[in-house]
């Protein structure tokens, strides 16, 4: 099926706009007759994954296109990078991989781009709005922007997120249109203790059970008796969109799609229908740490990166000194770890031995030295991640499970909330 | 000769291999070092097994957007699968074949096939994918021992 192409999607191919945006166009239009779509749609905002360094060819993919004159057509923001760009020095980044992935993230503010250096855009003023067309990278980002603020794009992956931004035109496909954003799959909720909803930790687990048996398909939540935060969806849709491949979920009452069940599902019957109880929970929540006993190097905190109001709780629990055996890391954006600065809410932090990282996160730079053998984290996507990009072992605990373990030197984890 | 499987080229390649097959889908992104071709997600069927050369049989890429990134290092290192069949059409695993394309004239074919034919489909088999997408399997010389 051939794709229906506009005079300037025609122009682009030809060159009219310069090489790069050419072989981003041919690259749209491929993509494009992979998915049989019959058009291509505008989009008014992208954000890029393809900034992470991962090797060679695609630095000198990024480098070609600017080579060859790329510019961005829409607002872009630029996801985590390779690189703390002024603080990886405290950590064990080799110079020259340091090297390579800052031409990576200058290659990219060349094309224009906004140097945002986060994997959370959707907590700056970047956030798009609901109904908008965009074409974002990053699992976690694409889960909170689809369901939390109802904007549309299909899970983009590397490489055809900055051409996307270049062309400023997607396939019409996927997530971009009403029929495929209907819920499929429900996840019933049902005898888990509110006090459970209410505890952050609830929702990394949630979000791990619901991505892997959900695998490629929409899922509904209902039967949640609390409202959830930001910050809180944000950790469901990280673990989601790790376990599983979730580009979007409703919450039955809370996301701005699913009003009602009937709403969420567009009043279609749910393909399959799962209960969400106590006991798998907990196995989810076992599922999430890897390895046993009480050894502990390094406590991490902020995938996806911290927002304010994460260091504000986080300021609150702080008391005392980390063991001198235990670091204490949190990654962030740069911006929020301004605001958190000017705020005073990394004085306590800094009292208690902990330290912050921007641009950046443990799984997209080689920052951890090899002492570091065993994580614990609050994060789903940490957990998930960590035990195959690292090598380590991870435990995954609740924010206050990770202060006192990193306080005591040994893993400390409070089971009551999750005792039957 | 061997079984014919009909399937549909999302990007048309000519290719040859062993099958490495799984029913769970795959992250490259934490899940495949492109250094040396292994598998390396710890919680997958397939840890720890070479998948470069391989025809990479997996119903879709779960997770990370980054799978297309940790493809195209693999097309230029030379330890990508040889070719990747999946259930359904892939954005993840296309488009790195399709950029591998533009950028070295060197890619892997990724063909959709039947979930039917793909339930048929076991590891140790080799495999030969055509230029129209048909796959013909030769199941002749059976190796033991294969999960």
């Amino acid at each position: 099926m051939d794709v229906d192409l506009t005079e300037r999607d025609r122009g682009m191919l030809a060159g009219d706009e310069g090489a790069a945006a050419a072989r981003a166009m041919r690259i749209v239009v491929r993509m494009a007759e992979v998915f049989q779509a019959a058009s291509l749609l505008d989009i008014t905002q992208a954000h890029i994954d393809s900034t992470i360094y991962i090797g060679e060819a695609n630095l000198d993919f990024a480098e070609r296109l600017v080579r060859d004159g790329a510019r961005v057509v829409v607002p872009t923001t630029l996801n985590v990078s390779g690189l703390d760009e002024h603080g990886w020095r405290e950590w064990a980044v080799p110079a020259d991989w340091a090297e390579k992935a800052r031409r990576q993230m200058v290659a990219y503010e060349q094309m224009g781009c906004l140097p945002t250096w986060t994997c959370a855009p959707y907590q700056t003023e970047h956030a798009p709005r609901f109904g908008q067309q965009i074409a974002w990278g990053e699992s976690n980002a694409i889960v909170y922007a689809n369901s939390v603020l109802g904007a549309r794009t299909e899970r983009y992956p590397d490489l055809l997120d900055i051409c996307a931004a270049i062309t400023g035109r997607v396939p019409a496909f996927g997530l971009h249109l009403d029929e495929n954003r209907r819920g499929q799959v429900l996840f019933q909720i049902e005898g888990v203790p509110q006090k459970l909803q209410q505890d952050d930790s609830f929702y990394p687990v949630l979000g791990h059970l619901v991505g892997k048996a959900a695998g490629d398909r929409v899922p509904v939540i209902d039967g949640l008796a609390v409202t959830p935060s930001a910050d809180q969806l944000k950790a469901l849709g990280a673990a989601a969109a790790s376990s599983g491949n979730v580009g979007l979920f409703h919450i039955v009452g809370v996301t701005p799609e699913a009003p009602t069940r009937q709403a969420a599902f567009a009043g279609h019957a749910p393909g399959q229908i799962l209960q969400v109880d106590l006991p798998s929970l907990r196995q989810a929540r076992q599922e999430l740490t890897t390895g046993d006993g009480e050894g502990l190097d390094l406590v991490v905190l902020g995938s996806p990166h911290f927002s304010l109001a994460e260091f504000q709780r986080l300021a609150s629990l702080l008391r005392g000194r980390r063991h001198p055996s235990v670091r204490f890391l949190v990654t962030t954006s740069r911006a929020v770890a301004h605001l958190a600065r000017q705020s005073g809410l990394l004085d306590p932090l800094e009292a208690f031995g902990g330290q912050v990282t921007v641009d950046t996160c443990i799984l997209a730079s080689p920052m951890l030295p090899p002492e570091v053998r065993r994580l614990m984290t609050n994060s789903g996507k940490y957990a998930y991640y960590a035990p195959g990009l690292l090598g380590v072992q991870v435990v995954f605990g609740s924010l206050e499970d990770c202060v006192r373990s990193a306080a005591a030197g040994r893993v400390l984890r409070d089971e009551t909330l999750w005792a039957v | 000769m061997g079984r014919v499987i009909v399937g549909q080229p999302l990007v048309p390649g000519e290719a040859a291999g062993q099958a490495l097959v799984t029913r769970e889908p795959l992250s490259f992104w934490g899940g495949f070092d492109y250094r040396t071709g292994e598998i390396i997600d710890r919680r997958h069927p397939l840890s720890g097994q070479i998948a470069a050369g391989r025809v990479l049989v997996v119903p879709h890429a779960r997770g990370s957007s980054t799978t297309t990134a940790v493809l195209l290092e693999a097309v230029r290192a030379g330890t990508s699968p040889a070719a990747i069949l999946t259930t359904g059409p892939e954005t993840f695993f296309a488009l790195a074949a399709i950029v591998a394309q533009e950028m070295y004239q060197r890619w892997f074919p990724v063909v959709t096939i039947d979930p039917n034919d793909f339930d048929s489909l076991e590891s140790g088999v080799r495999l030969m994918i055509a230029l129209d997408g048909t796959i013909t399997a030769d199941e002749s010389p059976k190796v033991e021992g294969r999960p």
